[in-house]
């Protein structure tokens, strides 16, 4: 099967720090990967270059066997929810005003109907965004991302600061999406015990990539857990 | 008050010119405060005082000089910015001032202050002849259109840069065109109500309006009712107690944000 991301020898420098040093996987069409690491681990730089926010890396990034250097049409595959959705509290958006935005085709109007009633957050449409709890507006920013028909979406620790119902409800619609819709998801988390539950593929990363594989193997292997669950990463970090 | 005062060509000429500013600057400004440029028309406003200057020296038609320095000084600060690190407030300060600095000492060049730096100054919506006010209505037109077209663009870079980027959207690309649009939008309604209280125009229709309105578009046009009337009856009330237009615009807009402040203030508006 196609590789949806190819990832090779990437390496990010900063003046004081590497962020990413050498590393390479690839993640199959269809895949559910939970990228896991302690803080500082490179996750952000990661997405960053992915996303073609940061583009002073080595190495190489393609997304369908495309290098995304190259390609000014990658990003039409991508739908990508930030960590923490940043806009002006008092911003004058409605919900679906928001979802639209990222919509490309104006003709598309009723998908951005559809993707709400999927998310089940199409009550709150006309409420305007600075007024809905974390939980909302995490699936309002979902809806965003998913509004072109992605092939893959890209999810940056989105369940920070969220209550327990909303993540239920936000794990049940990424498993639908990957599940019924063959989206390939890329997820970063904290979360060892859902990314456990939801991705069959995992990555550790801690600036270089610890681990590569099927969650199975990562998951059985006790001592795998334990070396890279990430309280211990975190000691290695301070170690070093 | 008598309806006579409506039957004269320049009434109705000040009041279509008016009306497309207004509706102009709500549309501008309300880009600009979202993006934390409230002040900005301010600047641009003062640098094309050094522009008018410029124009009235050197015999050309000052509104020409005065659209070619507010462009360039609205791109040369934007690159400053960027390239020096100096923050937006600070760098807003420095091109206020030197617009200023550059139009005064080119006016003590030519001899002191005329009447025409006095009517760009503070104003001069009941002199704009037959070719402002089709100029004014046109541009207003042009730059509209341009905000239509790329509607999704630049409100998706307003409302987040960095997920714009990902999705795509050419972002510094349409920072720079805000920019140049509103170069051009300060120029054109410094006829209306002056270099001094452009801003007014720009920020506070919009402010009231975000109090009021829930969606982007609804804000919006919220913002242009607030810009039309205070312009119409600014104009208006001016004309009959016989004071200054743009003082009287800006004070009515002023008023309608007070009410609106009241009634938020006594909570008959929802929160946000």
């Amino acid at each position: 099967m196609l590789n949806a991301v190819e990832i090779s020898n990437l390496t990010v420098k900063y003046p004081d720090v590497t962020a990413l040093d050498d590393v390479s996987f690839a993640i199959k069409q269809g895949d559910f990967l939970g990228i896991i690491g302690p803080n500082g681990a490179g996750k952000s730089t990661l997405f960053d270059s992915m996303l073609g926010l940061n583009t002073n890396y080595t190495g190489t990034i393609k997304f369908f066997d495309e290098d995304i250097t190259k390609s000014k049409t990658y990003h039409k595959e991508i739908g990508y929810v930030p960590q923490k959705p940043e806009f002006e509290n008092n911003f004058p958006a409605t919900v679906s005003e928001v979802v639209r935005m990222g919509l490309r085709k104006k003709s598309d109007d009723n998908k951005v109907d559809e993707i709400l009633q999927q998310l089940w957050i199409h009550e709150l449409r006309n409420r305007r965004i600075g007024e809905l709890s974390g939980g909302q507006l995490q699936r309002v920013f979902i809806a965003k991302a998913l509004v072109n028909d992605p092939k893959i979406l890209i999810l940056d620790e989105p369940s920070t600061g969220v209550d327990q119902q909303s993540i239920d409800l936000f794990f049940s619609i990424l498993k639908e999406l990957n599940s019924k819709q063959g989206i390939t998801i890329i997820w970063s988390s904290h979360d060892l015990d859902a990314v456990n539950k939801l991705a069959n593929h995992v990555a550790c990363l801690n600036r270089t990539l610890f681990f590569h594989g099927k969650s199975e193997t990562f998951f059985s292997d006790d001592k795998l857990v334990k070396q890279y669950s990430e309280a211990s990463m975190q000691e290695h970090m301070h170690h070093h | 008050m008598s309806f006579e005062i409506l039957t004269y060509a320049f009434m109705h000429r000040a009041l279509i010119a008016g009306t497309a500013i207004a509706i102009l600057c709500s549309v501008m400004g309300l880009f600009l405060v979202l993006r934390r440029y409230s002040l900005f028309g301010d600047a641009l406003a003062h640098s094309s005082f050094g522009g008018i200057a410029l124009g009235l020296f050197a015999g050309i038609y000052p509104l020409w000089t005065a659209y070619g320095v507010s462009i360039i000084s609205a791109l040369l600060i934007t690159k400053i910015k960027e390239k020096y690190n100096i923050s937006g407030d600070a760098s807003i300060a420095v091109l206020l001032s030197s617009g200023i600095a550059v139009g005064l000492v080119i006016i003590s060049f030519s001899g002191g202050f005329s009447l025409d730096i006095f009517s760009f100054l503070f104003g001069s919506i009941l002199l704009v002849s037959v070719d402002d006010t089709v100029a004014i209505v046109a541009l207003t037109g042009v730059i509209l259109m341009i905000i239509l077209l790329l509607y999704r663009q630049i409100l998706y870079s307003t409302f987040n840069e960095r997920q714009a980027k990902v999705s795509g959207v050419p972002v510094d690309k349409i920072n720079y065109l805000i920019i140049i649009l509103a170069g051009v939008t300060v120029v054109t309604a410094v006829q209306l109500v002056g270099v001094l209280l452009i801003s007014a125009l720009f920020v506070i229709p919009n402010v009231t309006a975000i109090m009021y309105g829930r969606g982007f578009k609804q804000t919006m046009f919220i913002s242009m009712a607030i810009a039309v009337s205070s312009v119409i009856a600014g104009i208006l009330i001016s004309y009959v107690f016989d004071i200054t237009p743009a003082g009287t615009i800006v004070l009515f807009a002023i008023g309608v944000l007070a009410v609106t402040m009241g009634i938020k203030s006594a909570g008959l508006l929802s929160k946000n």
